[in-house]
């Protein structure tokens, strides 16, 4: 078996996913064709040596749609040898992407691979891509369809999560991203977002509130109280979980992941590829792993599918030096570091999309590229990355550095 | 043709008048779809023949919907998924060849339309519809586990859109001529004696013999599918909700919403074999039969008093007598008053029986600010109601209703004092819900002439009274407290005298049940939820906090005070409720505290405090089998007064479960649960229950040996 190195990584920043938001003039096939050309000129790359371009994107259907990986690599002028595939793994996408290209390069099939993700939240808005999963009325009953920000209240409510646990949470993911940006830990992968004029419309995040303290976040609003109760989805938690009372509502717009535009790509490929491309490997993926679990509270797979992994690789948490948990919403991670014993330390230290969003299809790639940095600023050899995905799935991989 | 009138005008208009002989109202038999189409064919082949206009000869109606009766036939005999789905193809036929064979065909629908009569219409390319309040439309169907077999799904959503044809669909609301115009239901209204020349202008007009689903390029008015606008309102929100208010255990809702989320992305005919896939899944499941039977067939008999004792001339209340100016008496004289009846509300302090109309100030307040009344209907109403102490007010009584406090020496008292001043003819009913009628007609000189009535709470809500017939009382006052039940608006059931009567017997078990659960570890949510899931209204440790703990205690003390302890106990419930009461100072809503919290100006939440003294064990059951113990619990005591002649009559058993304490609709009823799960393996699941949770359970040798020759309680429906 191969191994699948990591050459490189580039991610845009995020802009609020709303029609003010920075990237929101950018197109979605803009956002990743600018990520593709970025790996292309950083590193001086000779595009017919790539096999394939892999990229997550969770709404695929209008600007999106007709796959939109194989385009953007034509609108990225790469080789017309590379062909282009998009997946849909929901939020774990792309990291799911790397993944794919990891297992080609693994079994001999491909030499590189640029994987990656794209969403912009604020032209594509999330499930309006239809689908059976929330419209079928047969299958909402079947799977106990909850929208996901319920799921994270009634995760929270499961694990006896307080408004307080999930808003300290949250201006600790607040800090932690300011330090980091103001540190420069990100600089070296921000790729700044251009117009058609070539003027830089986006070079930081635009999401964070570094300021957010408790008191801050605890005036927001609920978010998903409203559609629970109206909507029926408390009532289906409880038909689920029937040894609840009640779902007690925690999370607002301030402890859950923001809604963005971002796109990311990475750049994979066996040792052959790397003599070739006359690149050093930074890090090799070391495994990798998916797993589905309930589907109604939805939000549970990544403590699932890091036991899974571990096992597979032979490995233990101690094993691990950093961790990323995607912060989907504040109870996910706070359940992911309880049922793993995991110390907040050695997760998300650079804070996560509570603060800076998650661009869906994006966001796996980016959590894999923000961990390899800090694991080589820090000299640290191994790290996982994890995502919850819909429908009760998640993704994870394990990367270490050579 | 022995359903229909066929006749054709010089202008070359056909009549098509739907009369069904012997009946008052036409409904949708197998010989009219005959006729239909035998006239439809003639209307498309004759070329002398422009376009046809469908009516009907009833006054009042057009046409009610599919024939029952023949339903009932299929249930009794059985009928699969397959074999149902084939029942509307003649429909199918009838309605695609309307639609299809190139002449008009418009609906002059003069007067009710309703399920199949409003699919019939629906199938013309014209609907006008008789300006007339009592003309109304709508689709009943899912109120009796079914679907609108005959297009109703896929027809009305392509006509209005999706988002207007769910509610009326799911919840068989029925909509007046003024509203079925606006909603675009019907194309005109016009007086009833004028909807067939209406119908024949259009037709002299430029008609169109196309419906909108058959023109290419139709498109769904605001979308059909996952990509619709209103795709998360209609679908993701909708169904949930369906599965809140069922708690999935009736899926004629879901039915209906997937046959129209299916259907209309397909072309109407595939869209109309969704809907008859759907409608045989309903048909050939237990919820459709059990709906029907009780609720339609057999709460339609009690209504109409089918088992009235004959020959005692009918009763009009015209004056009523209450004692007694508390919540019942007063909620009685609301609801008699509202019936047109003169009422006395008489109570031992003035200030007590004014308090006792004030009610129903207070409901009609309401009701006027919502619109519902005008203030003259108010004031009328309120004229009615005489708040007095006086027992000489009772003169000339037809009816006498007592609804004092729950105790012997009291009620005796009145009873005398009342006795002296009603006529000598008049019925003296007693509303108590726990003591025996045989013991308090003693206090009354015409023991023949009394009897129970028991009344629910709140009743100008609740529909049921339980009619209690005591050791002597006579078949006369029966039939005369059935014509005041009736006058009412209420339904009534009728059963023997015995402690708890039926009602309160039946229910008692389950608030038992759940308390018993509390004391074997089982978490008070799960059993809150687990009765919810069964479609119980409210959960059992909510009804004793609202009922009051104390008044729980009190009852039994009764019971054990006549020398009638109620089995089981004081295990069973009691030492709980005296722990409760007593050490721990929880004696329910009413006292602050129960087993619930009730903080001020917030939600009740559940008094942590039960798992340090009712601790929960580690392993909780399914809830599937938290919802057999409430439902399995109550059909027994159903079926032990069924043995015991305490009821005798299958339908008021299940009647009066369903509307007097709330047993689900979905499973018919307390005895027709037990024929839903089928009664030999019901008796199975009780020995099973009562070897783990206790001989309560134990079905008695009567039940058992009746399972051995599987013996249904209720007889063929066809024949009943």
């Amino acid at each position: 078996m191969e191994n699948a190195y990591i050459y490189d990584h580039v991610r845009t920043p995020r802009g609020k996913g709303r029609p003010d938001g920075a990237l929101h003039e950018i197109t979605p096939i803009q956002l990743a064709a600018q990520t593709l050309t970025a790996v292309r000129e950083r590193n001086n790359l000779d595009t017919a040596l790539i096999d394939d371009v892999i990229l997550g994107c969770v709404t695929p259907v209008g600007e999106q749609g007709a796959d939109i990986a194989k385009v953007a690599a034509v609108v990225a002028d790469y080789a017309q040898s590379v062909p282009g595939i998009q997946l849909n793994r929901f939020c774990a996408s792309g990291l799911e992407a790397v993944n794919l290209a990891a297992a080609q390069i693994a079994a001999g099939q491909v030499d590189a691979v640029v994987a990656g993700g794209v969403d912009s939240m604020s032209r594509a808005l999330p499930l309006s891509d239809g689908g059976a999963w929330h419209n079928d009325p047969q299958v909402i009953w079947k799977t106990y369809f909850e929208p996901t920000g319920v799921a994270a209240d009634l995760l929270a409510t499961l694990d006896g999560h307080s408004r307080i646990d999930v808003d300290a949470y949250a201006v600790e993911s607040q800090r932690r991203t300011a330090e980091a940006w103001t540190k420069g830990y990100f600089a070296k992968s921000i790729l700044p977002v251009k117009d058609i004029l070539g003027q830089v419309v986006l070079a930081r995040d635009e999401h964070p509130r570094p300021g957010a303290t408790i008191e801050s976040l605890a005036e927001l609003k609920l978010a998903f109280d409203v559609i629970g109760e109206q909507g029926g989805f408390d009532a289906v938690a409880l038909q689920r979980y029937p040894t609840l009372e009640a779902i007690r509502h925690v999370h607002t717009g301030g402890n859950s992941s923001g809604i963005v535009d971002g796109a990311a790509a990475i750049l994979v490929g066996n040792a052959e590829f790397g003599k070739r491309a006359g690149l050093k490997p930074r890090a090799r993926v070391r495994a990798f792993a998916a797993i589905g679990s309930e589907p109604a509270v939805m939000l549970t797979g990544p403590a699932l599918v890091t036991e899974k992994l571990l096992k597979r690789a032979g490995m233990s948490i101690k094993d691990i030096d950093l961790f990323e948990i995607n912060e989907a919403f504040a109870s996910v991670v706070l359940s992911y570091m309880s049922a793993l014993d995991i110390p907040h330390e050695r997760v998300n230290v650079n804070g996560g999309a509570i603060a800076m969003g998650h661009p869906l299809g994006a966001t796996g790639a980016m959590l894999l590229g923000t961990v390899l940095d800090e694991l080589e600023r820090r000299n640290l050899n191994t790290a996982l990355i994890t995502l919850c995905a819909a429908v009760g799935m998640a993704t994870a991989t394990i990367i270490e550095r050579v | 043709m022995q359903t229909l009138k066929f006749e054709v005008d010089t202008d070359g208009i056909a009549l098509l008048t739907i009369d069904l002989p012997g009946r008052s109202m036409n409904v949708l038999t197998p010989e009219l779809d005959d006729d239909l189409m035998e006239a439809v064919e003639r209307v498309a082949s004759d070329e002398k023949i422009k376009g046809a206009i469908l009516t009907s000869a009833k006054p009042g109606s057009f046409l009610a919907g599919a024939d029952i009766k023949f339903m009932l036939e299929l249930f009794d005999n059985g009928v699969s998924a397959v074999e149902a789905a084939k029942l509307s193809e003649p429909l199918f036929k009838l309605l695609r060849r309307i639609e299809t064979c190139g002449k008009p065909f418009a609906a002059a629908i003069n007067g009710l339309a309703l399920g199949g009569g409003m699919e019939l219409a629906l199938g013309c390319h014209y609907r006008v519809l008789a300006d007339n309040p009592k003309a109304v439309i709508g689709f009943p169907e899912v109120g009796l586990g079914i679907l609108p077999g005959g297009g109703g799904t896929q027809r009305l959503p392509r006509l209005i859109g999706i988002e207007k044809a769910l509610p009326l669909l799911l919840t068989g609301r029925q909509v007046k001529p003024e509203e079925a115009l606006k909603l675009g239901i019907v194309n005109a209204l016009a007086k009833a004696e004028d909807v067939v020349a209406k119908a024949r202008e259009w037709l002299l007009g430029k008609p169109t013999a196309v419906q909108p689903w058959d023109v290419k390029g139709f498109r769904v008015p605001g979308g059909a599918g996952p990509m619709a606008p209103h795709a998360p309102r209609s679908f993701t929100a909708g169904a949930t909700i369906l599965a809140q208010q069922t708690q999935r255990n009736n899926r004629a809702p879901l039915a209906i919403m997937s046959a129209v989320y299916e259907g209309t992305q397909v072309p109407i005919e595939t869209g109309l074999r969704l809907e008859a896939k759907y409608f045989g899944t309903l048909l050939s499941g237990p919820v459709a039969r059990n709906l029907m039977r009780t609720m339609f067939v057999n709460k339609g008999k009690a209504d109409k008093l089918a088992n009235r004792p004959a020959d005692v001339p009918k009763l009009k209340v015209n004056k009523l007598g209450i004692l007694g100016a508390g919540m019942m008496g007063a909620g009685i004289a609301y609801v008699a008053a509202e019936a047109g009846m003169q009422v006395v509300l008489l109570d031992a302090k003035q200030e007590l029986a004014e308090k006792g109309k004030q009610y129903s100030v207070r409901l009609l307040e309401k009701s006027l600010s919502r619109g519902k009344t005008t203030q003259e209907k108010v004031a009328a109403l309120l004229s009615r109601i005489k708040p007095t102490t006086d027992y000489a007010d009772l003169a000339g009584c037809d009816y006498l209703v007592e609804a004092v406090f729950e105790d012997r020496g009291i009620k005796a008292d009145v009873t005398r004092k009342a006795a002296a001043a009603i006529p000598a003819t008049t019925v003296f009913g007693s509303n108590t819900s726990t003591l025996p009628i045989t013991g308090l007609a003693e206090a009354f000189p015409r023991q023949e002439d009394f009897i129970g009535v028991h009344f629910f709470s709140p009743v100008e809500r609740m529909p049921l009274i339980e009619i209690i017939m005591g050791q002597k009382t006579s078949q006369a006052a029966l039939a005369k407290t059935l014509d005041f039940v009736q006058q009412l608006r209420k339904t009534p059931i009728v059963v023997k005298d015995s402690r708890g009567f039926f009602t309160s017997r039946v229910f008692g078990t389950f608030v038992k049940e759940g308390m018993a659960m509390l004391q074997q570890g089982v978490l008070p949510a799960l059993i809150e939820n687990g009765a919810r899931q069964a479609s119980m209204p409210v959960g059992p440790l909510t009804v004793s906090d609202e009922v009051s703990l104390e008044i729980m205690l009190h009852v039994y003390d009764q019971s054990v005070a006549d020398g009638a302890p109620p089995k089981y106990e004081p295990e069973l419930s009691i030492n709980l409720i005296k722990k409760m009461t007593g050490q721990l100072g929880r004696k329910g809503r009413a006292g602050g505290a129960g087993f619930y919290e009730y903080p001020q100006g917030g939600k009740k939440f559940l008094w942590p405090g039960l798992a340090e003294h009712f601790p929960p064990s580690k392993e909780q059951p399914d809830v599937e089998e938290v919802k057999k113990r409430f439902l399995c619990i109550q059909a027994l005591e159903a079926a032990r007064c069924f043995e015991e002649g305490v009821i005798t009559n299958p339908a008021d058993a299940d009647i009066g479960s369903i509307l007097g304490i709330g047993y689900p609709s979905w499973t018919g009823g307390t005895l027709s649960y037990i024929e839903t799960v089928g009664i030999q393996s019901f008796v199975a699941e009780c020995d099973r229950l009562a070897n783990l949770y206790g001989e309560r359970y134990r079905p008695s040798a009567w039940l058992k040996e009746r399972a051995q020759r599987n013996q249904a309680f209720h007889p063929r429906m066809s024949e009943a």
